[in-house]
């Protein structure tokens, strides 16, 4: 018998990279931001977290069995986005709301348009958005974070940029008690969502995106660099008023937000250029949210509002083609 | 120091070491020549010998149809037994000289060497267009039409490539090593040619023994070499003079619209035959490798020898090939068969087994962007492919697709395994046939 012989349109090699390696990547890159959450939230925080992922999994597993599609969900996409979901609830997440979570995220965020890589939004993102505004009791009920072994109950407390946001309505002043440990806020000693407190945990995981070549620069930067700069005007005009950059920096979820969240490939602009609008879009949107919204968080509702303008700064931001002279397309 | 470059490009592994330490060796004559009269871009050429006829090694065999055409060669002296079709690399079956060889490789006596001294710029461009002279880079473009600008379009950069970016191919490499001064003298030739004020060689920096050569043999010359970074493509014409010359040429336009000309240095080599020696472009340097070869090698081949004494002459196959691969793995074409021969343009023989072959399924764009980041264009790649795809043309030329150089770099890159460069030839390809029609 004759041996088959392949014909077809050159290249005939590749890099041998696959999807699977890049969202297996990203899960690995999440580990150190899962650890930390477990430590300061204890397993209430694995909960969520399994929870969310498997919800996510069973999810797109049905939807798919539904619409009688092959079911990918080993692909690692959905997996991705219920460990982000989880990252980016509070770690009192009822069961019964994570879940729905996971399952708006995959139905609503990602399967109605089609599956992967045809959805407009972050599904992590839209589904903590819907969670907020219709629970906003429990997924604004924060807890100090009770290490492991520690033998301390979680309790109840606002989060840095919620006690801010409060006393600043209350009294239109910045209150000096609020004025944690920068250092504290760093680790991920401070009340919040499970996955944004650690900004070093997180920053762990993205240097090893970037070493894998999987994030570039340019939205984090963009993104981080328009808050130091939107903030940092803000607070040399009125530092009774507004907190320092620093202080946004390291509290709240911008951290998640600017390395994982305003990252996702897909609901985001291809283009160098493309990627350093989106990144200042979602900073700019965020200082306001922040200081003038009714939400004292706005990372979630920024990169959400960017990834609309997606289509838009990828049709208007092109690169500049090799030899057609800028301005002429 | 930072070697020069362009934006954009990939690193796939180059595969040279199997080859690129061997010396050139002479391919033996086969039992048949199949010499193809379209071996070149342009109108091929027309038999000018009968079955039945004995030719001499280098006598002229098919003439020149038009200007962007070039005549086609005895490879060796023998009998012309047949002008028929024949399969060609080009993947359908088109009109070729078969010639049997009788042994003796006896030159024509029609070849006459010339003292270049005593040359006219054109006489050489003429002596050029006679020798059958193509770009041996691969794209086989008649060398003379590229040695013909239009008057107005003063060259003044002449531009040699070293480069060999396609993995796997060393021929141009054992060239600058073992034949530098077949080359140089080509070199010196062209200029003359252009009266170009600037003539640089480029390599890149993974051929350091041909870099030091060449730049102690071009000492006190007007010749710059200049070591260029290891990346793929940039051996590209477009990306070569970016790197080198710091200009872009015109979309649409050619490197003579920015006064640069570039040629393969085994042209140069073809030109010092050509013009000096009046020899005709009958043999090439072929690099035959591939992990389905039981001994890689570098060898000087005639044209019209079949594949299959090719892989004869490197001691056979280890298994049969799953890919055959005429020319590089990033841009080479894939065969039929090892029945067809090789062609002025054939610069490697790449044989793949069926364990190499890339046959990852296809999965959904997840806008990663990486093509965009390797496009040496600068294009968006999976965006003219999905118009492409759709039949969306006019989107996919306001997308710049016909400034796409098909190099493949998104192609290899791409984590879902889409065939974007495929994609976008069909674009291509469907936007010049609109353009034709109307």
């Amino acid at each position: 018998m004759r041996q088959q012989i392949y014909l077809s349109s050159s290249p005939h090699v590749h890099s041998g990279e696959t999807t699977f390696q890049v969202m297996r990547a990203v899960l690995y890159s999440l580990v150190p931001a899962c650890g930390v959450a477990v430590y300061f939230f204890g397993l209430r925080a694995l909960v969520v977290l399994l929870i969310a992922t498997f919800g996510c999994l069973a999810t797109e597993a049905v939807c798919q069995r539904l619409m009688g599609q092959t079911v990918t969900v080993t692909d690692g996409s959905a997996a991705i986005t219920g460990v982000l979901l989880a990252l980016n609830l509070p770690p009192t997440s009822p069961w019964w709301l994570t879940l729905l979570g996971a399952v708006i995220a995959i139905v609503v965020g990602k399967q109605v348009y089609g599956g992967l890589g045809a959805n407009p939004f972050n599904p992590a993102l839209v589904a903590r958005v819907v969670l907020l505004i219709s629970f906003p009791v429990q997924m604004t009920t924060w807890s100090v974070p009770a290490p492991l072994g520690s033998g301390l109950d979680l309790v109840t407390t606002a989060t840095p940029l919620g006690a801010w946001k409060n006393a600043v309505m209350l009294t239109g002043q910045l209150p000096a008690s609020m004025q944690g440990s920068t250092t504290d806020f760093f680790l991920g000693n401070m009340p919040g969502c499970i996955g944004e407190v650690s900004a070093l945990a997180l920053l762990l995981g993205a240097s090893y995106l970037f070493y894998k070549r999987i994030l570039t620069w340019h939205i984090p930067a963009a993104y981080v660099g328009s808050v130091v700069l939107l903030s940092g005007l803000f607070w040399l005009i009125n530092p009774a008023k507004y907190p320092n950059p620093v202080f946004h920096l390291v509290t709240g979820g911008l951290v998640l937000g600017a390395f994982y969240m305003a990252t996702d490939m897909v609901t985001t602009p291809v283009s160098m250029r493309g990627m350093l609008v989106f990144g200042a879009g979602c900073g700019l949107l965020t200082v306001l949210i922040r200081l003038f919204g009714g939400y004292p968080e706005g990372v979630s509702f920024a990169i959400l509002l960017m990834n609309a303008a997606t289509p838009l700064i990828d049709r208007y931001l092109r690169p500049r083609t090799f030899g057609v002279q800028s301005g002429k397309v | 120091m930072k070697l020069k470059t362009f934006a954009g490009g990939i690193h796939p592994p180059d595969n040279k070491q199997w080859t690129s330490h061997k010396a050139i060796e002479v391919c033996s004559l086969p039992a048949e020549f199949v010499v193809p009269l379209a071996q070149h871009i342009g109108a091929p050429s027309v038999p000018c010998v009968e079955v039945g006829q004995q030719v001499a090694r280098g006598q002229e065999i098919g003439s020149a149809k038009g200007f962007v055409s070039v005549p086609v060669h005895a490879p060796t002296s023998g009998e012309v037994v047949a002008i028929e079709d024949r399969p060609h690399p080009w993947g359908t079956a088109l009109p070729a000289v078969i010639i049997r060889p009788d042994g003796e490789d006896r030159w024509s006596s029609a070849l006459q060497p010339a003292d270049p001294g005593t040359l006219s710029p054109e006489d050489m461009v003429e002596r050029v267009r006679r020798a059958g002279v193509v770009g041996m880079g691969g794209a086989a473009f008649p060398a003379h039409v590229k040695l013909s600008p239009p008057p107005e379009k003063k060259i003044n950069t002449l531009i040699f490539n070293g480069v060999e970016c396609e993995p796997y191919l060393t021929a141009d490499h054992r060239m600058m090593l073992e034949e530098p001064e077949r080359i140089l003298q080509g070199v010196a030739l062209l200029q003359f040619i252009f009266g170009a004020e600037r003539v640089v060689i480029g390599v890149e920096a993974n051929k350091p023994d041909a870099i030091a050569l060449l730049t102690q043999l071009c000492a006190g010359a007007p010749v710059e070499v200049v070591p260029l970074e290891v990346k793929y493509p940039q051996g590209a014409e477009k990306q070569l003079i970016a790197a080198v010359a710091g200009r872009e040429v015109p979309s649409g336009g050619l490197p003579m619209d920015i006064g640069v000309a570039v040629h393969n240095v085994s042209t140069a080599a073809a030109v010092t035959d050509a013009v000096i020696h009046g020899r005709p472009l009958i043999e090439r340097v072929c690099t035959v490798t591939g992990p389905a070869i039981r001994e890689p090698k570098n060898l000087r081949i005639r044209i019209g020898t079949p594949l299959s004494h090719l892989v004869e002459a490197c001691g056979g196959l280890l298994e049969e090939p799953g890919k055959i691969i005429l020319g590089g793995p990033m841009m080479g074409f894939t065969q039929l068969g090892l029945n067809v021969p090789a062609t002025r343009g054939t610069s490697g023989l790449l044989l793949l087994r069926a364990a190499d072959v890339v046959l990852q399924p296809e999965g959904p764009c997840i806008r990663c962007a990486r093509c965009v980041q390797a496009c040496p264009m600068h294009l968006l790649p999976t965006t003219i492919a999905a118009y492409s795809r759709r039949n969306l043309i006019a989107v996919a030329t306001e997308y710049c697709a016909m400034d796409c150089i098909e190099c493949g770099s998104c192609s290899y890159v791409c984590p879902a395994a889409i065939p974007l460069v495929q994609a976008i030839r069909y674009g291509k390809a469907a936007i010049l046939a609109k353009k034709r029609s109307s």
